[in-house]
């Protein structure tokens, strides 16, 4: 070590050498956890967008009726409480509530996907039904008209056109799950901000540590979104189409 | 037209006391209606005497307030399989195509042919194929809806709906939303359809279509059928005074 740097980068520089590999151990621990994250809060989206865009049949038996307002009156309250509570809330009652209750230790990182993935959940769900009800009413006539019973023409038509839509709504999602993580360090998740906090003990400079962890961060968001705009392109598949020679239909 | 002296003995469906209300709003009022095999049918009428619901009603898309549907004699129940059951058999064409924006063209004809028929993929592929070739659009198999002008839209709709070798095929007004100069070319195909003896009824604002083309001319009015008989006999001797105001407005327009 060369002694106490006297300009900012070199603090930067003398931090990252010193703390570098914790840092990057924290870049992948946020990365995990807003990863599956976001892969089971869009599971757990669709599920409960799903339910909250089922419709009551007029013919359906009183049984499915009944069943069908049950789940829907839970998932809306698992929605209200999610989106109606801080996540960093959610997380201290969760991770102590279930230790103290049900005297399980979850080790942090599980528990912080669990509630990242509730918590991505709640918020998906309305952006799902929104984009199950924006789908043209049209085509779920024309489904219907057809013979297609209600979970056909989900499954087919409604839902792949929804996640179509959704898929810059799951980007965004992605990119605030990375940021959200850093609240997950109450219950001593060893992500990013975590991680920074640790290395601040040394020397104490708060500032050139956080701009490390900040360009971090904006590294990564930043890919992200990149990787999620070609993503996109992909799907939408070519704009082309050919034509099919008459001699030819038969064979395609 | 030789099929005019065929015989329609075999009622395919009917309707019977048939009322459908929308709150306060009586749309269909005690209707008796029915379809027999070979017959085509157009539904004529001014906007808002209830045409469209009564195609609506008969294909269970709105549950009638009173009244039965019967297929074959027997009436349709409003339980969720007995109705999917029953549309299978009944296809529908829309005036605003309502085709599937996700699938290519020859597989918006296949999905309901595999999925709602049952049929293998092969088997499905041979039907969807023979249809968009009757319509015309076996060239476009590989595009997409959005690809497509309103014409072609409509054809490759009653190429999916043929496909489902439905027993009866309803048009909600199919010309409606078409640029003047793309109306022929649905009509056509829809002609070409009735020639073949296809059971058919479409409710529609052509009256050179009504009068061509149809075995069977209903005119309705504020809810009820006010007239009903060949094309000869309602276009060139109607009975009623509101069958002749109506065709009086349309003819001088």
């Amino acid at each position: 070590m060369n002694g106490i740097p006297e300009t900012f980068f070199g603090w930067v520089s003398l931090i990252f050498s010193e703390y570098g590999d914790m840092f990057i151990k924290g870049m992948w621990s946020t990365l995990f956890i807003a990863a599956l994250g976001t892969i089971f809060g869009c599971v757990i989206g669709f599920l409960v967008g799903i339910i909250q865009s089922t419709p009551i049949e007029s013919g359906s038996s009183l049984m499915l009726k009944g069943v069908i307002r049950l789940t829907k009156l839970m998932v809306s309250i698992y929605v209200e409480i999610f989106r109606g509570t801080p996540m960093m809330v959610q997380a201290m009652v969760i991770y102590y509530g279930s230790m103290q209750v049900f005297g399980w230790n979850i080790i942090p990182i599980y528990a912080g996907v669990l509630i990242l993935s509730l918590n991505t959940g709640a918020y998906m769900a309305e952006s799902v039904r929104g984009g199950i009800v924006s789908i043209d009413p049209g085509q779920t006539e024309g489904a219907k008209a057809m013979g297609m019973t209600h979970v056909q023409t989900m499954l087919y038509v409604i839902l792949p056109q929804a996640f179509r839509n959704l898929i810059p709504q799951i980007g965004n999602g992605f990119v605030s799950a990375i940021k959200d993580t850093s609240v997950l360090n109450v219950i001593s998740v060893t992500e990013l901000y975590f991680m920074g906090r640790t290395a601040c003990g040394t020397y104490f400079r708060y500032f050139e540590v956080f701009f490390i962890i900040s360009m971090i961060y904006l590294i990564l968001t930043f890919i992200s979104s990149r990787l999620l705009i070609l993503l996109e392109k992909k799907l939408d598949g070519e704009s082309d189409y050919e034509l099919i020679a008459e001699d030819e239909i038969g064979a395609v | 037209m030789e099929q005019n002296m065929m015989k329609y003995d075999e009622t395919i469906l009917s309707v019977e006391h048939l009322g459908k209300s929308f709150g306060k709003n009586e749309v269909l009022k005690d209707i008796d209606f029915s379809v027999r095999k070979g017959e085509v049918i157009s539904i004529i009428g001014a906007s808002g005497s209830g045409k469209s619901t009564l195609l609506r009603c008969i294909n269970m898309l709105e549950t009638p307030s009173s009244g039965n549907v019967l297929y074959h004699g027997e009436p349709v129940k409003n339980t969720p399989r007995d109705v999917v059951a029953y549309r299978s058999n009944v296809g529908m064409v829309f005036q605003s195509f309502n085709l599937f924006a996700n699938m290519k063209v020859l597989k918006n004809c296949m999905i309901g042919v595999q999925k709602v028929n049952k049929k293998h993929e092969a088997e499905a592929k041979a039907l969807a194929l023979k249809f968009l070739k009757k319509v015309g659009m076996g060239a476009y198999l590989n595009a997409r809806p959005h690809q497509l002008s309103g014409g072609q839209k409509q054809r490759v709709a009653i190429a999916r709906a043929l496909a489902m070798e439905p027993d009866l095929l309803l048009f909600d007004e199919p010309t409606s939303a078409l640029d003047p100069e793309m109306v022929g070319e649905v009509l056509e195909v829809i002609k070409q359809l009735a020639n073949e003896g296809l059971t058919m009824v479409v409710v529609t604002h052509e009256m050179a279509f009504a009068r061509d083309v149809s075995t069977r001319v209903v005119f309705m009015d504020k809810g009820i059928i006010e007239e009903e008989g060949t094309p000869d006999v309602i276009f060139n001797h109607p009975q009623s005074e509101r069958t002749k105001a109506f065709l009086n407005r349309f003819m001088n327009q």
